[in-house]
């Protein structure tokens, strides 16, 4: 059983078959262009936005519902993708707006796996009450819609922020409700890899030896799950965007001053009746473009690691 | 059989009790009830005769005790932002929910099952990709973008539908309140419920071909086949019935969240509904409304549970002989 | 011989896979006589299973019988259409599975489904039957067949479920019975017993059985004749006894070598050097020569064919050349 001691060569030929059968998949490959294309592009939004959305002294409320590559008819601005109602540029709105919701997103999925990950390594290794505990307040939780649970959570910690500070706070609370609505799906696999690992008789003998438990953990069992856990980061990442672009839809999500996708929608939609479409219609298809380009890599690679499940 | 139920109700009533303490401490701890009570000059000394009239300075056990107590007769107090009993306001709005909910249950269950039993016997040509491709971006497409795509083609582009509200209703004895029985009730029903049922339906069709697919692959299936039997016998006969056995489990808890998804819908549809109820009460930290929303959601979701498992347990006769706690 | 129940000529399997095809039966040809019991061994891959499934239909996409044809009483069978030949599987040739505890559907009666498969190819009522049901769940050695006919397969033992699946495939007297690894699953103490129930109820109703296994020990108890795969080829088919005695390739010989016998006289096992070859890896020539310690120049170039080496025995080995 010489497979324990020797993880570089298992992840060269994992990381081999991975990237040959992203090269096989047509599907993957524009997945992966689309998602980098949009991630680069908000991470140099302020280079490559053509005006600053969030600067007042920039804007000019003349060119509001300027519609896209015409002029405007007072003040002569024309906009790639038009202007919305403060007469802001939408192409450069919608690249702050990507910003703000990778951000949350990509927070949101960082924290909910750490927790998970921590949860899942010590329900796993330590098992009795420590491990009933945890995994009845997961059942619990996930027969919830985790939508639901990032709801409450921000309600309620909003209850507990003072008012004045709540714009501020914002972002941080939606980041904390997100990943905490979020964590079961990766404690649940780290567990369970954890509990067969933990079996192992090296595992023992290492115990028997004296061999710290987060040791064995970090060293021994955290590389066995990274492949699932990359999985559900990926789809988890999908899905936490989706969750901020909703809470920001429904009004609850980041204050109005730093819109999100969801935010930017938000004031689309009222436009919907009065012809101005494209407020609405590119923020939409910058979130539909990033959620499913995300969500169909994070399938693939679930299939990459795991041919069997196809 | 009995002694199944009676466990499982009293699993259900220790869940219940749980959510009770989340939503009292809810109620209890965030924000100051007393501050919503009382204005700004009120003076300290008039505020804890307040607090002591009505027993905030009680231990916390009594306190409970009160709330579930209440919580019982339905007595959830007063709305902070809309100054009317909780319960009151809930009732108004729960027929709205509920006939949105059951519809697109209803729906997204039939038209879900058919599909994914469809794809799963034609597994290659057109129309089966199509319909794999189509599934993959109903699931990744957040909900409230397909309500207002809907709006945007059914309602501003071809003026077939309406966009918002409930049309007319018509409030039966009791005091329930239905769309059902007025054609601009119905109409108003169409968009709602499909943008709440379409990502259920996707998800239940992609369950449903998975483990059809699978229960295809048993050695079962192939005796079946070996046996002679027609194909309808094998794959309606022998195939769903199999294939349902799971499918129940995540349909049933699919329900609930139907339930929940209601906030996002009834917001885009302006569905006068428990959602935009408790969405509006999230705006306004409005903690009484919240607490209630919470427990009545939880009695829902334990309530179905309970009728799945019992569901479960009357199809799948392995489970009245072995230990029926085993599912898990 | 008399005209053969079923006749197998060159049968050539192939399954389309990412990374070329695989030949998984490559030109099997031999006939089993009506009442017959024909054993068929041969390693695990060697296509003993495929074969089954070939004769029956059943193979699963995207494998595909590539070429030959399989004849049933005279009659082609494997270029029927699907409805025609789904009509002879239960009805004419019955198969009986490996595993017992996964063969049944769990969610219904064992009366449901033999019920359902006597009504499919049978003209009677639901009451004749459940009668019929319960007279062959009766005659597998099930002990109260009327009262147990109503519980569900977990109810029953992996032995007695098999009797049950042994009920079903007989349930419309089929002439031919496939029964693959019948007994593999099952426990050391119930597998005779299982063989026997088999046997007898086949040879009272004159059907003939095709016996897979890789198990010598049972072939040299019930077959009349046996025949040996070795990775998708037939190395040697004939008389058990005449094979057992006289094993004339090599394989076989190594085959034989591995029963334990009371008159061995030296208490070692022969065993054959090395594997079967994967079906992506089938050496040109004699697949077995890699193996083989009489090896020659021809065996490594070209792939020999059936050649009679007794009446009625057949091997597919260069030697048996050489010696005739």
């Amino acid at each position: 059983m010489s497979d324990t001691r020797t993880p570089g060569r298992l992840f060269r030929m994992w990381d081999n078959d991975i990237a040959y059968s992203f090269r096989k998949s047509p599907l993957a490959i524009v997945s992966g262009v689309v998602a980098l294309v949009i991630v680069l592009a908000a991470v140099f939004a302020p280079l490559i936005a053509p005006t600053n959305p969030y600067d007042p002294s920039g804007l000019n409320l003349m060119d509001g519902f300027t519609p896209p590559m015409a002029p405007n008819a007072f003040t002569g601005n024309s906009f790639v993708l038009g202007a919305d109602n403060q007469g802001r540029d939408v192409l450069s709105t919608i690249l702050y707006g990507a910003r703000i919701s990778l951000f949350v997103g990509f927070s949101a999925v960082l924290f909910a796996m750490v927790l998970g990950i921590v949860a899942g390594l010590v329900a796993g290794y330590r098992g009795g009450w420590v491990d009933a505990v945890l995994m009845r307040i997961a059942d619990v939780q996930l027969s919830f819609p985790s939508i639901l649970i990032a709801l409450l959570i921000f309600g309620v910690a909003r209850g507990f922020i003072p008012p004045s500070q709540r714009e501020t706070m914002a972002i941080w609370v939606l980041i904390v409700a997100i990943g905490l609505s979020d964590w079961v799906q990766f404690a649940r696999v780290v567990r369970g890899a954890t509990m067969v690992e933990k079996s192992k008789e090296y595992v023992q003998a290492a115990r028997v030896i004296g061999v710290s438990p987060a040791r064995i953990l970090l060293r021994h069992v955290l590389p066995n799950v990274m492949g699932p856990v990359l999985v559900i980061g990926t789809i988890g990442l999908a899905l936490a965007i989706i969750a901020e672009a909703t809470l920001s839809f429904l009004g609850v999500g980041v204050p109005p001053t730093q819109p999100s996708l969801g935010t930017l929608i938000r004031i689309g939609q009222q436009y919907l009746f009065s012809g101005e479409w494209w407020i609405l219609l590119f923020p939409a298809l910058t979130l539909l473009a990033l959620a499913l380009a995300v969500n169909l890599l994070g399938d693939w690679l679930r299939d990459a690691l795991n041919p069997r499940l196809r | 059989m009995l002694a199944f139920i009676i466990r499982r109700v009293v699993q259900s009533a220790i869940v219940m009790l749980v959510v009770a303490l989340v939503a009292f401490a809810l109620f209890r701890y965030v924000g100051d009830p007393i501050n919503s009570m009382v204005g700004q000059e009120t003076s300290l000394a008039d505020r804890e005769a307040l607090r002591t009239r009505l027993g905030l300075n009680d231990p916390f056990v009594i306190q409970f005790g009160r709330f579930v107590g209440n919580a019982l007769q339905g007595n959830f107090g007063i709305s902070y932002r809309l100054q009317q009993p909780v319960m009151e306001l809930i009732l108004q709005r729960l027929p709205a929910t509920l006939e949105l909910a059951l519809v697109s249950g209803l729906a997204a269950f039939i038209l879900g099952v058919s599909a994914g039993v469809y794809t799963a016997l034609n597994r290659r040509g057109v129309i089966p990709s199509a319909i794999m491709a189509a599934s993959l971006i109903g699931v990744s497409l957040p909900t409230f973008l397909i309500g207002i795509l809907l709006i945007w083609l059914f309602a501003v582009e071809l003026q077939w539908l309406p966009s918002f509200g409930r049309g007319d209703t018509v409030t039966l004895p009791g005091g329930w309140v239905t769309g059902f029985l007025t054609s601009s009730g119905r109409q108003s029903l169409i968009l709602p419920a499909i943008t709440l049922g379409l990502f259920q339906m996707t998800l239940i069709m992609r369950l449903v071909r998975a483990e059809m697919l699978e229960v295809l692959r048993t050695d079962y299936i192939k005796f079946a086949r070996a046996r002679g039997l027609p194909n309808r016998t094998v794959h309606f006969g022998h195939a769903l019935k199999n294939t349902l056995v799971p499918v129940i489990t995540i349909t049933g808890l699919q329900l609930g969240a139907i339930i929940a998804f209601a906030i996002i819908t009834e917001t885009v549809f302006q569905w006068p509904g428990v959602g935009a109820l408790f969405i509006n009460s999230v705006r306004a930290v409005d903690v009484p409304v919240m607490a209630a929303y919470l427990v009545l959601i939880a009695l829902i979701f334990v309530i179905i549970n309970l009728i799945v498992d019992l569901l479960y347990y009357a199809v799948d006769p392995r489970l009245r002989v072995e230990r029926s706690a085993a599912r898990h | 011989m008399a005209e053969p129940l079923l006749s197998v000529r060159n049968l050539v399997v192939e399954f389309p896979t990412r990374r070329g095809v695989l030949r998984a039966l490559d030109g099997v040809s031999f006939d089993i006589a009506p009442g017959e019991v024909l054993g068929m061994v041969g390693e695990s891959g060697a296509g003993k299973s495929i074969t089954g499934a070939a004769i029956i239909g059943l193979i699963e996409p995207p494998g595909r019988i590539a070429g030959g044809e399989v004849y049933l009483a005279g009659k082609r069978i494997d270029n029927l259409p699907p409805d025609a030949m789904r009509a002879i599987r239960g009805k004419r040739i019955g198969m009986v599975f490996q595993d017992p505890l996964t063969s049944l559907n769990p969610l219904y009666t064992v009366a449901r489904q033999l019920v359902e498969t006597i009504r499919t190819h049978l003209d009677l009522s639901e009451k004749e039957a459940r009668a019929h049901a319960i007279g062959l769940l009766d005659r597998v050695g099930i002990p109260a067949a009327a009262r147990r006919i109503d519980d569900y397969p977990h109810h029953f033992s992996g032995g007695m479920r098999q009797r049950v699946v042994i009920a079903l495939a007989l349930a419309a007297e089929p002439e031919l019975v496939i029964a693959d690894e019948p007994t593999t699953a099952l426990d050391v103490s119930v597998q005779s017993q299982i063989i026997d129930v088999l046997k007898e109820i086949c040879a009272e109703r004159g059907a003939s059985v095709m016996l897979i296994t890789h198990d010598m020990g049972v072939i040299a108890e019930t077959a009349d004749r046996v025949a040996v795969l070795y990775a998708g080829r037939m190395a040697e088919i004939g008389p058990v006894r005449d094979v057992i005695l006289n094993a004339s390739h090599p394989y076989t010989r190594g085959l034989m070598g591995s029963i334990p016998t009371l008159q061995q006289d030296n208490d070692r096992l022969v065993q054959i050097p090395g594997t079967m070859p994967r079906l992506n890896a089938i050496p040109t020539g004699c697949a077995f020569n890699p193996r083989c310690e009489h090896s020659f120049e021809k065996c490594r170039v070209h792939a020999p064919h059936l050649i009679d080496v007794a009446p009625h025995h057949a091997a597919a080995c260069w030697l048996a050349e050489e010696e005739t």
